[in-house]
């Protein structure tokens, strides 16, 4: 690769490159114009802004052209990830888990046990495609086969994205700058349209709205959440996403999990709000560290989901009367529960 | 014997971290213990020693901390032999953000956190550049677009780390790291090591003590800055 890059210009470089700039950024800035060529920059740079960036020539050198391959191979086609595959192993006694339950990418699988059953350490067999090396001695396969084990420590091929409750922005910026750092990352193209359509979204699930120009931080918590979603959806390379719950506020819950299936992900979820469960295709159940069950939602329990959403459309109702000042005289349930 | 440098800016977590991956070492019978170095205070000492690690502290006061590791840490494995550990983690805070206590041959972790901004990656030297581990902290308060955009700024800074996520409360990734610090290489002495990189010098007068301000009182390594 060095002999290609080596004899380009510094301009040349970043026209066929643009991500090449970001390694630059770092490194002193040369008087030379940027007509000079890659190796001619490098043996340029004087014995003491080595010092000061903490790195001699030749690491450098290897860290630039290590820095290129791997920036080339963030736009490689991935594995695309049909399935996953859980081979039970053991509870916190020893017993044996005796299970086997592949899920689709599309699917959305609810996890319910209670606190310090062994929720977590299920996700984190699936976050560290466990190979028998866990307190589990689970086994986890991807699309049926043993995984390639550089998914562990990679950042391009993370199978894992986490949505967790508290989900805040710390950095200072609008929501649309927000989004376009977060596309670069992934050496995208059309940062545009994906960011028109990620913001399109969010909007969409939060219900109250927000522009572009609105500063992360300043997003409410729902609004936060919606384009928290939106943009793990179009944007995480991540094929499986983890939701430790999701809050009822200011969300439309139901589309949020629909556009992440639409998008085929796999969605793993610890939740015991009936309706999320009740939304998944299966439920795993976990006790003693160990997954004792896994139920398929049926169609019984899906046409209660009819019920409990107009429960929940009421509560929303309620809640809304509260905060626009109202009040709470008589709630009528006019929900016919059989 | 092992021997494990970690090492990363202050408030990281490099602590809570070590502890975790200690815990889930100690499950598999391992004896490990730590030396800590610092500055001018810590109180890291009772925090190891509440969970039964052995740990030594060393503080380097007015001298370079990164100088203070390199003439500390031969002595530092013979103290680790003698108490016959399995495995000794040094940790340092790299407080110029240039400190890199990392050793040719020896395994090196650096310890940063999701909060210290997008850009931290960039700022870090050989203490990030130079490390065979890159451990992110503080994910689980961060959004996962965050998270994402973080590990990419820590690749692009050090390309061939391995970047793994731990959890310095619930201790989340620390076994695995633990699984991955089995297999560093062992070590017996240090004698004809080389650092991985040279430490920042001076030896200006300051160095030696001089506290008055003015030309008449700088002497020997001084940089000037270019205000022109």
């Amino acid at each position: 690769m060095w002999d290609s890059l080596s004899l380009m210009t510094l301009k040349q470089l970043f026209s066929k490159y643009p991500y090449a700039m970001d390694f630059f950024s770092s490194l002193p800035n040369l008087q030379q114009s940027e007509e000079c060529s890659v190796a001619q920059y490098f043996a340029a740079i004087e014995e003491d802004a080595l010092q000061d960036l903490g790195i001699g020539r030749q690491e450098l050198l290897d860290q630039f052209l290590l820095f290129m391959i791997q920036m080339e191979k963030l736009k490689e086609d991935k594995i695309k990830i049909q399935s996953i595959t859980i081979l039970g192993g053991n509870d916190k006694y020893g017993k044996s888990e005796e299970i086997e339950l592949t899920i689709q990418a599309g699917e959305i699988v609810c996890i319910v046990g209670p606190t310090g059953s062994g929720k977590s350490r299920l996700l984190a067999d699936i976050e560290w495609v466990a190979q028998e090396d866990t307190p589990t001695n689970r086994k986890i396969l991807i699309n049926g086969q043993l995984p390639d084990m550089k998914c562990r420590y990679s950042v391009e091929h993370k199978l894992v994205a986490q949505l967790s409750q508290n989900m805040n922005f710390i950095m200072d910026l609008t929501v649309d700058e927000f989004v376009s750092m977060h596309a670069e990352s992934r050496m995208l193209e059309n940062i545009e349209e994906i960011k028109s359509h990620i913001i399109a979204k969010a909007n969409e699930l939060a219900g109250e709205q927000f522009t572009p120009d609105t500063p992360i931080t300043s997003l409410s918590g729902g609004q936060s959440r919606a384009l928290m979603i939106a943009d793990t959806a179009y944007l995480s390379s991540s094929p499986i996403v983890l939701i430790d719950e999701i809050e009822n506020a200011g969300i439309d819950r139901q589309k949020a999990l629909r556009l992440l299936i639409d998008k085929q992900k796999i969605v793993l979820m610890a939740t015991h709000d009936p309706i999320l469960a009740l939304m998944g295709d299966k439920r795993i159940v976990i006790k003693n560290g160990g997954i004792c069950r896994v139920i398929e939602t049926s169609e019984k329990e899906r046409e209660n989901l009819v019920t409990l959403t107009r429960i929940d459309q009421k509560m929303l109702a309620i809640r809304e009367l509260l905060r626009s000042g109202g009040q709470i005289d008589n709630i009528l349930l006019d929900i016919q529960i059989t | 014997m092992q021997l494990i440098t970690v090492a990363g800016p202050p408030s990281a977590g490099k602590t809570s971290v070590i502890i975790k991956i200690i815990e889930a070492l100690q499950d598999e019978k391992l004896k490990v213990g730590v030396v800590k170095f610092d500055c001018l205070s810590t109180q890291d000492q009772i925090l190891y020693q509440k969970k039964g690690i052995e740990a030594k502290i060393g503080l380097s006061g007015n001298i370079c901390p990164d100088h203070f590791f390199v003439s500390n840490i031969q002595d530092c494995l013979a103290w680790a032999q003698k108490n016959k550990l399995d495995l000794l983690i040094t940790e340092s805070a790299g407080l110029c953000n240039r400190c890199s206590p990392h050793i040719r041959n020896v395994m090196a972790v650096c310890v940063i956190d999701n909060l210290s901004g997008v850009n931290t990656p960039r700022k870090v030297g050989p203490m990030l550049k130079l490390a065979d581990i890159v451990i992110i902290t503080k994910g689980d308060i961060v959004s996962q677009a965050e998270r994402e955009v973080f590990a990419f700024r820590v690749k692009q800074a050090n390309p061939s780390a391995m970047i793994v996520h731990v959890n310095g409360i619930t201790g989340q990734g620390a076994r695995e790291v633990g699984q991955m610090f089995k297999k560093s290489e062992s070590v017996e002495s240090l004698t004809d090591y080389h650092l991985r990189f040279s430490m920042p010098a001076a030896t200006c007068s300051y160095c030696l003590g001089q506290t008055r301000i003015g030309q008449n009182f700088q002497m020997g390594n001084v940089r000037k800055m270019d205000l022109s």
